[in-house]
């Protein structure tokens, strides 16, 4: 079955048309979102989709898609937990979240996904939330100022099926997936 | 004499209502955008140029003279292009000032725009700025519906479209040739200059990459003059300045302090000192590619020239504080392991050199270095300084090289005893 197609098809020519004529090669990161925002990763098949709507090869578009951090060609938990452990968080015990979220998400040290496959947990590099530090982002929302005892609210939150609300007002994201949406510039706020 | 500093840029910082562009109108938004309507490019340049507007993104360019570097007589498109992928560790303003005051930075890029006589403009956000990419959607949705973005703007003849582009976490994307090459929809890798982006930049067509809060300067020196935006700051390096303090600070946050402002106010009077009394060990005075500067240098004005006077640099004016419990070399190992991470692997030097100071700093860290191990981390620096196409690995070198200048005897510690010498140390105070 095609990712693009129907509604998802229009999304992607939509995409397309938000760069200069000629220029579409341009939209190649939002069609990734786009087609990671459909599979909760990116696929062989939706980097070979990618390709045909920008005319480009598979190869061309991986080299692209393995860049970036942010797109993902493995599979992904519905929810993707990043935990930002540079200096500015790692000052403000970062490191004991981290920890903290790998227990409480029962999962070993290195492993990536966890067994339900609910829950990608990752070391983050700086998020950009020095001044609230240390920073937790659930599904690119952020989590100020957290703690052990936080970070163990939220995962088990996500466990329950709840996405917890993110600080200051921050938009609700409530998976991956939809997160992917929003990135690829198809929402106002994320359903 | 300067007058008693007070909020410029973040003035509205505390009325919601100017996210909204009712708001932001209200209080004298897109007006400075209809005088520059108004004006020739060349006198937009010019103003922008008298008043002595310094590139907030690091490297402290003169944007009014980054502008009149833009040929317009080629016969290509101009492109402005807002670089907020803010990723340089510590840094946090620009996050916070299109939080708060979304569409001064859209009225910014729109005299920039006129400036160069560009049509099409793209803002650059980092994908991890999910709800910040969100904010502008909305408000560039907002400054069409206005009148103030689209066909015709303000009423005038000229067309002006903002197209976002999210980016998808790599810090190298800062880099604005790297910025370049991902907007173009290819890996994210930095180009050989010359040619320069002023005459040779997206899609091969003069372009202006400036920063956020640089482009948040420019309403107000449009409307207010440059005499008025020289009213604080140095000679040098005029007008306020948005600092991030973070680390072990009571009162971390963004604060709007007039360049010149030495670290002792930022940090004593206006973060509310070291977090628990502690004593100030060391500080970045730019995120964790500037050197690393220590509480000798506590009275060091913040300013391009003082800070560099000192040994560091300026940098995006994020000030990260270690205290006295601190370790260096862990806190240097981090940083380290940060540039690895990220670079890019085009430039040899820097692909390697990263992963290899990682490396040999992680086993001084864990107590495994070898005497010989600190000479070869002292000699890395030159052959990686200035050899690769862009600065990332500077940075890297920068924080190995000052933590070693300033801190030596902590990493001969290190190896001598085979473990942190401040971790035991507390772990006994604790008990």
């Amino acid at each position: 079955m095609a990712l693009f197609e129907g509604e998802r098809l229009e999304e992607a020519k939509g995409i397309l048309g938000r760069y200069p004529e000629g220029r579409e090669r341009s939209a190649i990161m939002p069609l990734l979102y786009l087609a990671q925002s459909i599979e909760g990763h990116i696929s062989r098949d939706g980097l070979k989709e990618v390709a045909g709507l920008l005319d480009l090869t598979t190869a061309e578009v991986e080299a692209v898609a393995s860049f970036y951090s942010m797109f993902r060609l493995r599979p992904t938990g519905t929810h993707v937990v990043s935990v930002c452990t540079n200096l500015a968080c790692m000052l403000r015990g970062a490191r004991d979240i981290y920890e903290a979220a790998h227990e409480a998400a029962g999962m070993r040290h290195g492993q990536e996904l966890s067994e339900d496959q609910l829950i990608t947990l990752h070391e983050e590099e700086c998020l950009g939330v020095c001044d609230f530090a240390p920073v937790v982002q659930v599904n690119f929302a952020n989590h100020d100022l957290v703690t052990p005892e936080r970070i163990r609210e939220v995962i088990s939150a996500l466990r329950g099926g709840d996405v917890p609300e993110p600080s200051r007002g921050g938009p609700r994201v409530k998976s991956f997936k939809s997160a992917s949406r929003v990135l690829a510039g198809l929402e106002e706020a994320p359903a | 004499m300067s007058p008693a500093p007070e909020r410029r840029l973040t003035r509205d910082w505390d009325d919601p209502s100017v996210i909204g562009i009712d708001g932001y109108r209200a209080k004298g938004g897109y007006e400075a955008l209809k005088n520059a309507l108004n004006m020739e490019a060349a006198a937009i340049i010019d103003t922008v140029k008298a008043s002595g507007l310094r590139g907030r993104g690091g490297a402290g360019f003169p944007a009014g003279v980054k502008w009149s570097f833009v040929p317009t007589n080629t016969g290509k498109p101009t492109y402005v292009v807002v670089n907020f992928d803010e990723s340089e560790p510590g840094t946090c303003n620009n996050r916070e000032l299109v939080e708060r005051d979304p569409h001064r930075l859209l009225e910014g890029t729109a005299i920039a725009a006129l400036a160069i006589g560009c049509r099409t403009a793209f803002i650059y956000v980092r994908g991890e700025y999910l709800a910040q990419g969100l904010i502008l959607e909305k408000a560039i949705a907002e400054a069409r519906e206005a009148g103030f973005l689209g066909t015709g703007i303000g009423g005038s003849h000229v067309d002006l479209d903002i197209v976002l582009h999210r980016g998808a976490g790599a810090y190298i994307c800062g880099e604005e040739t790297a910025l370049l090459n991902s907007l173009e929809g290819l890996r994210g890798q930095p180009r050989l200059r010359p040619p320069f982006p002023a005459v040779e930049g997206l899609y091969a067509a003069p372009t202006v990459i400036n920063n956020v809060e640089t482009l948040m300067s420019v309403p107000d020196i449009v409307l207010r003059g440059p005499e008025w935006f020289r009213e604080f700051g140095t000679e040098k390096s005029p007008g306020t300045k948005v600092f991030t303090i973070s680390g072990k600070v009571e009162r971390p946050g963004n604060y709007e302090l007039p360049l010149g402002t030495p670290l002792r106010v930022l940090l004593e009077d206006v973060a509310g000192g070291v977090l628990n009394g502690r004593s100030l060990k060391a500080w970045t005075p730019g995120g964790s590619s500037t050197p690393l500067l220590t509480a000798e240098h506590i009275d060091t004005p913040l300013d391009y020239e003082s800070v560099a006077a000192a040994g560091s640099l300026l940098g995006t004016g994020a000030v990260m504080v270690l205290d006295d419990t601190d370790c260096v070399v862990d806190a240097a190992q981090r940083m380290t392991r940060f540039y690895a991470h990220e670079s890019c692997g085009k430039c040899t030097p820097c692909r390697e050199g990263t992963w290899w100071a990682e490396r040999v700093l992680g086993r001084i860290a864990d107590g495994y270095g070898k005497p010989e191990d600190l000479p070869v981390m002292a000699d890395m620096g030159k052959h990686i300084m200035f050899r690769a196409f862009c600065a990332l690995a500077d940075g890297a070198a920068s924080v190995i090289d000052s933590s070693l200048k300033h801190f030596h005897e902590e990493f001969e510690e290190h190896v001598r005893l085979g473990r942190c010498p401040l971790r035991l140390e507390h772990a006994e105070v604790a008990v």
